[in-house]
């Protein structure tokens, strides 16, 4: 619990600028949607034809889920505050058409006939009457809209809208309980006190009720403007994976080597590309070999200081399998330092973005390399077997098939590939286990999520390619019995990336570049 | 004041009034009798111009109804429904205020008029910042008359106005309402089915049936002399007991 307090009073400011943006966009949403949805619903109460269809639609698209109405309009708005808010406007029309026009349906007739008899014209009759009888029931359904929408809107921080959701889905990516519960706390406090002054509000009888309802429509507009508050000031905007923002090795890794400060908006990382694409953003976090890098033109910042530990790719292997198949060793290696995070980013690229199967793709890499050779003898001579597995995720799936390759045609083994052993920990019990011979693994994930050493052995281990690359292999070898064969070449690791066109035009090359950017005035 | 000439009014084929021509006189109060839906309730309701009619006319104090337009019409006629008709969110004082106020008075004048008009209905003034589910009935009822007279109207429609009270209250509250000054100079149209009520209170009875105008005239009339054996019928009010 002080480990809570004490995350909650790190991150005081980003903690305040959530709630800020939270209440914005619940607000701002909810204005809209009483702009739209309160005449809307008069209008159906007066045109009884139209209500069937009108709340019809309305109820259809309550009935999407959060998360897929995201979905439909990623595509059309992009990322950011677009999207969001329309989600939640459309999520807060609903019961504020439907109270709006059953409050008003629900008004008397007799009163109605009577206000009539007495001389008020058709505009008189609402506002005078009905309006202020249906008031109680619009209110209602103001009610379960803000409640709604503050539960919505932690979905906003999937599209880098901000809220109280950049900590949530945060602290879920990082396994932090304190910082899931530092957003999660807040956004509950929020609808459950929304919903306990709205309910006060609405209990409220005649003249106060209507003082009040008319003071809280005063007040949407002031606190919607909460959204604007929090200062976006960066002269480059970044946005940042949930992930990469919270991991020592991330964006804090980033701060304390270079001195970097940015108000990241945080955003799920397979959007990130999108958005800097689409230049809602200038600098996103991400991995040195994706192949959008190529897609988008993307520049990865250099990292002189090494702020992100290496992620060199090697195989790695049971020394069992070592020894039963001599040949394997001289083979895999051969391909030392040919796959470098250029040809690796590239490989990546024509498999994810030009739907060039892997197979083709390790083909024709391993003819450029000069390490390809049709099978050197027939299948039904290969009599022993040697198992590759994978995690799941492109990179891995065209490694395996250059290994599945490169075997085949270098000695008699025959090759079986295991693909999608899900992530690290079941890749590596697969291979504790004997149920795979090897497979390609990262320097930096060996050394932090397998080994994981106390903080102060990390603390005195230089963060070079080289000594990372000595420790895990010396540590496998003594606890595992496993062997690090040599590094492919090319580092998957974490990265700064901006689009190569601005950072041309701004003279940033390397992330130091950037920090001497952002410090000029 | 008021001249009906040959009114008719179709709802969708059916013929809710058929052809009624009535007169009614300067301060006199009319009762349109009859059965439910025998079209009295749609008579008085054209009368204002609430539901237009099919055909006819139409004219009070010599002007056709139609000239002028409904809501700034209705504002010079007083119009009084079952249970009074309140809005739950006005006060009583906001109430009878309400067509003075669509008529522009001064505040001044308006206070002054709630004022009186609550002394004579000899109401206590803490009423006035009442709301109606605060009242009795029979209080409702009044405030609802007083609505209606608030802005000195010529003429005065009611629809079963003592509908809601129990006949105890209704036979108190109409005899102390029709004792006022202010009504006994106003043209009423009331609407009833209650016989006892409509001979108490009519100068003239208008008796309606199936839409179309059966006899009308003074309550002795329709006792003494009936146009048929339906308006003989239906004024014996006296109980029989069925026979054993």
């Amino acid at each position: 619990m002080t480990n809570f307090f004490s995350f909650v009073r790190d991150h005081a400011d980003k903690l305040l600028e959530q709630t800020l943006t939270h209440i914005g966009l619940t607000f701002l949403s909810l204005l809209v949607a009483l702009l739209i949805g309160v005449p809307l619903g008069i209008l159906i109460a007066r045109r009884q034809r139209l209500a069937g269809s009108v709340l019809g639609v309305a109820g259809v698209l309550q009935t999407v889920p959060s998360v897929a109405l995201l979905g439909f309009l990623i595509p059309v708005l992009g990322i950011g505050v677009g999207p969001a808010l329309v989600a939640l406007f459309l999520y807060a029309l609903l019961p504020i058409i439907r109270n709006t026009y059953v409050g008003i349906t629900e008004v008397s007739p007799s009163v109605k006939e009577a206000a009539r008899g007495l001389g008020m014209t058709p505009n008189q009759v609402l506002t005078r009457v009905e309006f202020p009888l249906a008031l109680p029931v619009i209110f209602a359904g103001v009610r379960t809209a803000t409640v709604i929408n503050v539960g919505v809107a932690t979905l906003a921080a999937y599209v880098a809208a901000g809220g109280l959701g950049e900590f949530i889905f945060s602290g879920i990516a990082l396994s932090n309980v304190n910082m899931m519960l530092a957003g999660a706390i807040p956004a509950a406090l929020l609808a459950v006190g929304f919903d306990f002054g709205l309910a006060r509000l609405q209990q409220l009888s005649g003249r106060k009720l209507r003082v009040g309802a008319l003071a809280f429509v005063i007040l949407v507009p002031f606190i919607s403007a909460f959204y604007l508050l929090p200062g976006r000031q960066d002269k480059l905007v970044a946005g940042f994976a949930h992930e990469f923002y919270g991991r020592a090795d991330g964006y804090p890794g980033l701060q304390k080597t270079y001195g970097l400060h940015l108000q990241p908006r945080l955003i799920d990382q397979n959007l990130m590309y999108e958005a800097i694409h689409r230049e809602q953003v200038d600098i996103i976090s991400g991995y040195s070999t994706d192949g959008r890098i190529n897609a988008f033109d993307l520049l990865v910042l250099d990292d002189n200081r090494h702020a992100f530990p290496p992620y060199a790719a090697a195989p790695v292997i049971r020394k069992a399998t070592l020894i039963r198949y001599p040949d394997l060793e001289p083979t895999l290696n051969k391909l030392a330092g040919k796959l470098t995070d250029s040809i690796m980013t590239a490989l990546n690229y024509q498999v994810d973005y030009q739907k060039v199967s892997s197979e083709i793709v390790a083909r024709n890499f391993l003819t450029q390399v000069g390490l390809h050779k049709p099978g050197a003898g027939k299948s039904s001579e290969r009599t022993e077997t040697v198992v590759v597995g994978t995690k799941v995720f492109t990179e891995q799936y065209i490694l395996a098939e250059v290994y599945r390759q490169l075997i085949e045609g270098q000695t008699n083994l025959r090759v079986v590939t295991k693909t999608g052993l899900g992530g690290t920990q079941i890749c590596f019990d697969a291979l504790r286990t004997g149920t795979i011979d090897f497979y390609p693994e990262y320097t930096g994930t060996g050394l932090l999520v397998i080994l994981q050493p106390p903080v102060k052995t990390l603390q005195q281990l230089p963060m070079q390619t080289d000594s990372v690359y000595q420790f895990v292999q010396q540590q496998f070898q003594a606890r595992y019995q496993m062997d690090w064969l040599k590094p492919l070449g090319f580092n998957n690791s974490y990265c700064l990336m901006m689009r190569r066109e601005q950072a041309r035009q701004l003279g940033i090359r390397s992330i130091e570049d950037l920090v001497q950017y952002l410090a000029r005035k | 004041m008021i001249e009906i000439t040959d009114l008719t009014k179709r709802f969708a084929g059916q013929t809710a009034v058929d052809g009624v021509s009535l007169h009614v006189g300067q301060g006199e109060t009319l009762v349109l009798l009859g059965t439910s839906g025998c079209g009295k309730t749609t008579t008085l309701k054209m009368i204002n111009r609430l539901i237009e009619p099919t055909s006819g006319s139409i004219r009070v104090d010599g002007i056709d109804v139609r000239q002028q337009p409904g809501p700034e019409f209705r504002r010079r006629i007083g119009y009084v429904i079952q249970d009074g008709g309140l809005f739950p969110h006005y006060t009583v004082a906001e109430a009878i205020a309400t067509v003075p106020k669509l008529l522009g008075w001064e505040p001044d004048a308006i206070l002054e008029r709630t004022r009186e008009l609550i002394a004579k209905l000899q109401l206590p003034e803490t009423i006035l910042s009442r709301y109606p589910g605060e009242l009795s009935g029979g209080q409702r009822q009044r405030i609802g008359l007083a609505r209606a007279l608030a802005a000195k109207p010529p003429v005065v429609l009611m629809d079963e106005p003592f509908g809601a009270l129990d006949p105890f209250t209704r036979r108190h509250v109409r005899r102390e309402l029709f004792g006022l000054n202010e009504l006994r100079e106003t043209t009423v149209v009331l609407v009833t089915h209650d016989v006892s009520e409509a001979l108490e209170l009519a100068d003239r009875i208008a008796l309606m049936d199936k839409g179309q105008l059966i006899q009308i005239g003074p309550p002795d009339d329709l006792l003494n002399q009936p146009a048929t054996d339906f308006v003989r019928e239906f004024l014996d009010n006296k109980p029989h007991r069925l026979p054993d």
